[in-house]
């Protein structure tokens, strides 16, 4: 199976910090595969996540060493995103890479124009064009029975989970080749976290994911491939059933089992 | 012991406050029964010159609304500057305290100032130097809220706009704005009000005029400085209109508050 990313000996360091907060890590995200990154507070995996899509570039002073490669659309050979300098590759690296948040964001317009609007900025223009991914991003997000007849109320009047969905669909209209997924159920009761749970395990057909979870269940339930990290490391790398049933890593071995973290 | 401290202060405090909507309630009460007894068609329908305030009724919202009409972009943009592209560099902060300090500044200085530069030099007092001096009275307000009002929107948003491929300027001006739409609105209606009622920017600006005048090179109509002027007037009839142009005026400035309110409230109970 192709990786879709690699994280190759990638040092980060944020603005002003004399020690990096990521120290030579190494992940490959799989393609349409689930993989998630575990660890307790602070071991760097949500820096990680966020240096996939180089959110991090919003705020200046920090420093990467190391690559990031993603496939190219081709599937021949990988460009190292840390490469990037133009602000425009930078926009669409973030259409092929999407991000969901650990509290959702719905922007204040209607439902509709949250979907449409990262189409629009991505010249799409003619009204049913439109229609109709937001449709199918709705149904893909199980959003469409509830959300079809409002489509033009303010998305901020659905509930916590309605909106985690409605970023999801947002997300997944601009046709991502990757989706990172930062502790997106943290914020939700048991039943929205249910149903985030069960939307990536069919978006995983299309997308390759990678998620960010405090939730050790949560990454054995829905995960292939499992990332330990802590301090900065990454501590060991494998199926996720490896990881959980028997760890090679005395470090993994205690955090799986509630030692710490 | 903690009991009669407790008790205490919630009557000292009741009564601070009585005391204050006494105040406001006597002043309401003179401005009405007072303002009342003149108002009538003619108020509305004759200029100064006939015993009426049309002229400077228009006068004075004509001078407030230009102030506001330029000041509304300079003021947002400078706004967002601060928040979204000035970072925290020291000469953001700068410029945040010098809004701080123009916001305070006594109105009577910045007239006194547009007189300086404007009314001198051309040898007479004109509408343009009124709405001058009420736009460097308004323009730190409208700053400084736009600035508060953004700092109020969650960061995650920005990063999410950011996450689906919006440029900074798509971010800023499609999401981080439009959700803070309601507080700058507020903001704006509130400087609009603190300048429709001012009167010592206006003393040796733009004068008053007794005609009728859209013509803002020249002396024009002020209502405010008219209520000044009226008030210390001999004649009874005078100072009658002084009192219902005083009333029109504190009408006028509530209602605009309360529209403030009214947005401003309406935004947080989304």
């Amino acid at each position: 199976m192709k990786n879709m990313m690699e994280v190759k000996d990638l040092t980060f360091t944020y603005s002003g910090a004399s020690e990096p907060s990521l120290k030579s890590i190494s992940l490959p995200v799989e393609k349409n595969k689930v993989t998630a990154l575990i660890g307790p507070s602070g071991c760097g995996k949500s820096t990680l996540l966020r240096g996939m899509n180089r959110i991090h570039d919003l705020y200046p002073g920090h420093r990467y060493e190391g690559a990031i490669n993603l496939l190219n659309p081709d599937e021949k050979g990988y460009t190292n995103i840390l490469d990037i300098k133009k602000e425009a590759e930078l926009i669409r690296l973030r259409q092929r890479v999407g991000m969901i948040f650990q509290k959702p964001t719905p922007f204040p317009m209607t439902i509709f124009e949250n979907i449409a609007y990262g189409l629009r900025l991505s010249g799409v223009k003619k009204r049913a064009d439109l229609q109709e991914v937001v449709e199918r991003s709705l149904r893909d997000a199980a959003l469409w029975e509830e959300a079809k007849d409002r489509l033009d109320h303010d998305a901020r009047g659905l509930s916590g989970g309605q909106q985690q969905r409605l970023c999801i669909a947002r997300a997944i209209a601009l046709k991502p080749e990757v989706i990172l997924f930062d502790e997106p159920t943290s914020a939700l009761d048991p039943i929205s976290t249910l149903a985030i749970e069960e939307m990536i395990s069919v978006l995983r057909e299309q997308y390759s994911i990678c998620i960010v979870t405090h939730n050790m269940q949560q990454a054995a339930r829905i995960s292939d491939y499992t990332g330990f990290m802590y301090l900065g490391e990454m501590i060991e790398y494998d199926q996720t059933d490896t990881i959980f049933m028997k760890p090679s890593q005395k470090q993994t071995e205690d955090y799986i089992s509630g030692r710490f973290g | 012991m903690r009991l009669i401290m407790n008790r205490a202060f919630i009557i000292f405090s009741t009564l601070a406050a009585i005391v204050g909507l006494l105040f406001l309630g006597w002043i309401l009460f003179t401005l009405f029964s007072k303002g009342l007894q003149g108002l009538s068609f003619d108020v509305f329908r004759k200029d100064l010159i006939e015993g009426g305030l049309r002229n400077v009724i228009v006068g004075q919202i004509m001078m407030s609304g230009i102030a506001t009409f330029i000041g509304i972009p300079i003021g947002i943009l400078a706004g967002i500057y601060l928040q979204e592209y000035g970072g925290n560099s020291r000469s953001t902060e700068f410029l945040r305290d010098l809004s701080d300090v123009m916001m305070s500044a006594p109105s009577i200085v910045v007239g006194t100032f547009v007189y300086a530069i404007v009314v001198v030099p051309t040898g007479h007092t004109s509408g343009w130097a009124g709405v001058l001096a009420l736009f460097i009275l308004m323009v730190p307000i409208i700053v400084r809220t736009t600035d508060d009002m953004l700092k109020l929107v969650p960061i995650e948003l920005r990063e999410a706009g950011i996450a689906i491929g919006a440029s900074k300027y798509h971010v800023t001006m499609n999401i981080v704005v439009r959700y803070a739409k309601a507080g700058i609105l507020t903001g704006i209606l509130l400087a609009f009000a603190r300048v429709v009622g001012e009167t010592a920017p206006l003393i040796y600006t733009s004068g008053s005029s007794e005609f009728w005048s859209t013509d803002l090179t020249g002396t024009f109509p002020s209502l405010t400085v008219s209520i000044y002027n009226l008030a210390t007037m001999p004649d009874d009839k005078m100072v009658q209109l002084g009192w219902t142009g005083a009333f029109l005026l504190t009408t006028m400035v509530l209602i605009i508050n309360l529209l403030g309110r009214y947005a401003s409230n309406k935004k947080r109970s989304k």
